[in-house]
């Protein structure tokens, strides 16, 4: 059994290894120079975030480790059962929790707070892995296509009841994962792509005047296809359809969002919107950012970030300190680093026999991916700010041991492979 | 479906998703080489350029009175900042001069500085005056590293209402860790309307952000202050206070502990709101204010104190007009009841004395007289009377009727740091005796205000105003706007109402007119004002009584009711009751015309050297 276990280990990806280690150090050096005072305390005082940081890493290398030993098949065995119990435990923190920055989605343990939301997006996904899988031999009809939404939409809800939209948010990433596997069609995805594309454009201009550019396309490609009446008729029902749609994101921008929501992506538009508020977070990030130039000012030289110019500079905004220290050249390897890992686990996840693990590792690497793309977009300005955590970068144990556990547990599906089936 | 198709069909959906990862990353990269290497204005390099964040600090909301005279507002002042990293080739000896400090101190504060932060400013010298500050503008750019930074301080036209108003501080760092908006430094309101009104008057700090050389000098604004935001000046309060009142009950209070409470009966506005001791709330701004906090911290008289809602004393006969109602609502005791007294009460082995006065009394007489007797059997028959199935019952329903005067709870309005008093419960009796171990005798000293029950003397002033509006109070506050004098809270308008029926108010009002006309109070009549009052001499255990009094005037329109208490002075009618009439006299007609009565108050001193209470 013990040989056997060693065994496998050889058989243990080490790319995702290497990657997820390089993240995990790069994550922590951040977190020490964005909290780096003249008056230094030793790494391990957990008064700092630094110091709490690092007992966290402990224990997400202890759980990632752990993950390796256990026998996968009883969480695909358990799957739902797992599922519910971390649903039960999302509305006792409604009853129960605490509440941080307005959200109350936490635990506290002391010195330590935990979000069971985040572990959440694991148990999604394994639960949805386990339909899947189980289906995987049906043709799809309309009510096998809905169950996976309804495992998204519980713990949707429920989060969405904590106050905390970035991270109910992030249970859209699966959208990318039920595309792969044919849940989703890829005409609805970019449709979706698209009525986002068209948010922000409204916002941007009068409503009307998209309109009117949406008729202008509308009649033209008329023109075009005039000899095809029914495609004609597609043009014009189209047309009609964007245009309804786009007078109503008007409309629930302005009456139904609530103001901080509204806040956010109006500063998108123009960061003068509210200076001190969400406008400030993001004006005094780029600003950080702004100031690495291409090589940056080097590890503890930040002045930015370092004066607290920028708020929640370890946990959301935690990019800053890299762009400010590191400068284009460390930003853009970063990024690269983590694209690397990702479409990694995406290679790993094809490789996979079983529905199962292949969709434990696409969901994997779209929610890693969901996150990556909010946080890093939000810093820079592309993104309304959404306060969700970098992967293995910012502070927080919450995020970091969900996300440990489910690359170890895809580790442990992959190595694994020849007896999932 | 063909195999092969599916697998097409996979390996796209892989390729869509994989090409969605690498386009989002290289939008990334195209918008970080765009802010970082592109837009050289987000370029701030330690060595040459670097941006400093000023922050612009709003001036604090002011405070009108009822009136609208200004009675709290602000002075600028200066404090002279470091950032020690910048501090380089400056001639110490003549910068220590320029600002009157040896060479140790300069060191030591430099050394204070950069221990806080190399690169964050500090305050090297807090609250320059307009003088010091026009001196040091001229040399200052001399000395890189060093900038002033323009704050303000509260001021006050009238030292007058210093408990009321509060104080402002530096924040704490708790504070600064839980609540975003306050940075270290930032002032805070510590207590009354400062601290219970903060958000109000704060106003919202602005920012500016300029362009600094590597002497610190300033190159101007940061992208043509794009990022820079106004601050926003905090908004005004105006308060139903009557400053003038408010001063002449502190002069009357001058050498007197005790309280006098003032409130409008027909709004629940506080007129007057008199702690004594009081300090200069002036003492409590600027370079000498944590000084003198600790100096009035240590004084025995406890100025810090805010008698007016925070000491609770035994209403003492002030109470009897509450039994009184009570016993009128219960139907123990009518207009036609008649009690003898001679003298004393005794039942049951306790004797309750009184004071001579002619016998029989009816309730008119109860009230007028303060007659001990009368109001114990009164009580007495309420606890007793039949219908209850135990003690527990009747006395609850008891107490009910005294909470529902406000009595032995927080109004919770706007004033800080306000205490309950004691009304005490059933159970405490339970505990102490048993459940069956005690009865109406057990507790009949509550019938004349004395035992356990306490009550402030905001509580009681309110409980004149109750019986002035025939059964009902507003919540007493002191804020009447904000903003604009034309912005009225409504947040008060509500009509409290008492459990007792209103049809018993004009008996006890009437009994209340006979004190003031004829009974313990007939000393402190005012000429063509007629008040109705209760006195009350209120047993200290610790030393010479306190005297209190209540009351309302004019009688047939009231217009003020007030409560006044001031320890140690004996009885009720011959201190607290001409102070209050004073007062009544003062705000009514605008002059007191009484003053040999004036002076004989202002004479009065009872700071007699006293050993602390519990």
């Amino acid at each position: 059994m013990k040989q056997q276990i060693f065994k496998d280990f050889k058989n243990i990806d080490k790319t995702i290894v290497l990657l997820y280690l390089i993240l995990v150090v790069v994550g922590w050096l951040s977190i020490y120079a964005a909290d780096y005072k003249e008056v230094h305390r030793g790494i391990f005082d957990i008064s700092t975030n630094y110091g709490k940081q690092l007992i966290w890493i402990f224990a997400a290398f202890f759980i990632g480790f752990a993950m390796l030993l256990i026998d996968v098949k009883l969480l695909q065995a358990f799957a739902y059962q797992i599922f519910a119990i971390s649903m039960l435990v999302l509305v006792a923190v409604l009853f129960f929790g605490t509440e941080i920055n307005a959200s109350k989605s936490w635990f506290t343990f002391g010195q330590f707070s935990i979000q069971p939301s985040e572990f959440t997006k694991f148990t999604a996904a394994l639960a949805i892995a386990k339909y899947i899988n189980s289906n995987k031999n049906r043709a799809l009809s309309f009510k096998i296509r809905l169950m996976p939404l309804v495992f998204l939409f519980i713990p949707f809800a429920l989060v969405m009841l904590q106050n905390d939209t970035g991270t109910a948010m992030v249970f859209g990433a699966l959208f990318f994962m039920l595309y792969r596997e044919g849940y989703i069609s890829g005409v609805l995805l970019s449709f979706a792509a698209a009525a986002a594309f068209l948010f922000i454009l409204t916002l941007l201009m009068n409503e009307f005047v998209i309109i009117g550019i949406l008729a202008l396309i509308a009649v033209i490609t008329a023109i075009i296809l005039r000899n095809n009446k029914k495609e004609v008729m597609a043009v014009v029902g189209l047309f009609v359809l964007l245009s309804v749609y786009v007078y109503s994101v008007d409309y629930t921008f302005e009456n139904v969002l609530q103001p901080h929501q509204k806040n956010r992506i109006e500063v998108l538009v123009d960061p003068n919107v509210d200076p001190l508020g969400a406008g400030y977070n993001l004006n005094q990030s780029k600003i950080a950012i702004g100031s690495g130039g291409l090589w940056g000012k080097g590890f503890l030289a930040g002045t930015q970030t370092k004066f607290d110019f920028v708020p929640e500079q370890s946990t959301d905004f935690i990019f800053c300190t890299i762009g400010e220290e590191w400068g284009w050249a460390g930003s853009a390897a970063l990024i690269i680093i983590f694209v690397v890992f990702l479409i990694r686990i995406i290679l790993v996840a094809e490789k996979q026999r079983s529905a199962f693990s292949r969709i434990v590792g696409y969901s994997t690497a779209c929610l890693l991916f969901f996150h990556f793309a909010v946080n890093i977009g939000m810093t820079i300005g592309l993104v309304p700010v959404i306060g969700i955590p970098l992967p293995f970068i910012s502070y927080g144990g919450s995020s970091l041991l969900a996300f440990t556990i489910m690359i170890f547990t895809f580790l442990k599906l992959d190595m694994k492979k020849l007896e999932m089936l | 479906m063909s195999n092969q198709f599916n697998v097409n069909v996979f390996d796209y959906r892989k390729k869509i998703i994989i090409s969605v990862f690498v386009l989002t990353a290289l939008i990334f990269l195209i918008q970080l080489f765009h802010i970082q290497l592109l837009d050289h204005s987000y370029k701030a390099s330690a060595s040459s350029n670097i941006t400093r964040h000023i922050t612009k600090y709003p001036a604090r909301g002011l405070i009108y009175d009822r009136n609208q005279n200004l009675l709290v507002y602000n002075d600028p002042y200066y404090d002279l900042m470091v950032t020690p990293g910048q501090v380089a080739n400056i001639d110490t000896l003549e910068f220590c001069e320029l600002l009157g400090i040896d060479k140790e101190t300069f060191i030591r504060r430099i050394t204070s500085a950069r221990e806080f932060a190399v690169h964050l400013p500090s305050v090297f010298e807090k609250q320059l005056s307009n003088e010091e500050y026009a001196v040091l503008k001229e040399v200052l750019y001399k000395y890189p590293g060093f900038f002033v930074q323009p704050r303000t301080l509260r001021r006050y036209s009238k030292p007058v209402a210093a408990h009321i108003f509060g104080y402002v501080a530096e924040v704490d760092s708790e504070t600064v860790r839980l609540d975003p908006y306050y940075r270290p430094r930032d002032y805070i309101g510590i207590s009354g309307l400062e601290k219970s009104y903060e958000t109000v008057l704060r106003g919202s700090k602005g920012l500016r952000i300029i362009t600094v050389d590597a002497l610190g000098r300033d190159m101007g604004s940061f992208k043509d202050g794009r990022y820079d935001v106004a601050a926003k000046p905090g908004t005004d309060l105006y308060l139903s206070l009557d400053a003038e009142l408010q001063e002449y009950g502190e002069k009357l209070m001058q050498n007197k502990r005790g309280s006098i409470v003032a409130i409008e009966p027909s709004t629940g506005e506080i007129l007057a709101l008199v702690t004594s001791p009081s300090y200069d709330p002036n003492l409590l701004v600027g370079r000498k204010r944590s000084q003198n906090f600790r100096s009035l911290q240590r004084d025995t008289l406890r100025p810090l104190f805010n008698r007016a809602l925070m000491a609770h004393y035994p209403p003492g006969s002030v109470f009897k007009v509450i039994s009184g109602l009570i016993g009128l609502h219960e139907g123990v005791v009518s207009t036609n009841s008649k009690y003898s007294c001679p003298g004393f009460y005794r039942a049951g082995g306790i004797t309750v004395q009184c004071r001579y006065h002619p016998s029989p009394v009816d309730i008119y007489g109860t009230i007028k007289h303060s007659c001990n007797t009368a109001s114990s059997i009164i009580f007495r028959s309420t606890i007793e009377k039949p219908g209850f199935s135990n003690i527990q019952e009747s006395f609850n329903n008891w107490r009910s009727h005294v909470s529902s005067f406000g009595l032995g709870k927080r109004f919770n309005s706007d004033l800080p740091y306000e205490l309950p008093g004691i009304i005490a419960t059933s159970d405490y009796y339970d505990n102490i005796y048993g459940t069956r171990g005690w009865r109406a005798l057990t507790i009949l000293s509550l019938g004349i205000g004395q035992g356990e029950i306490g009550t402030t003397p905001i509580q009681l002033a309110n409980v004149a105003a109750s019986i002035a509006n025939n059964g009902y109070y507003y919540t007493p506050h002191i804020v009447k706007a904000v903003g604009s004098i034309d912005n009225p809270i409504e947040k008060h308008s509500e009509k409290n109402y008492t459990s007792i029926d209103s049809t018993h108010f004009a008996v006890m009002k009437k009994a209340m007119i006979q004190v003031a006309e004829e009974g313990t109070a007939r000393f402190s009549r005012i000429p063509d004002i007629q008040v109705a009052g209760k006195t009350g001499t209120v047993q200290n255990p610790h030393g010479e009584n306190h005297s209190a009094y209540i009351a309302y005037g004019p009688a047939d329109d009231p217009q003020i009711a007030v409560c006044v208490i001031i320890e140690n002075a004996g009885y009720g009618s011959t201190w607290a009751a001409p102070t209050a009439s004073l007062i009544i006299e003062k705000y009514l007609t605008g002059e007191v015309k009484r003053t040999w009565h004036e002076n004989r108050i202002l004479n009065a001193n009872f700071l007699k050297p006293f050993p602390e209470e519990d």
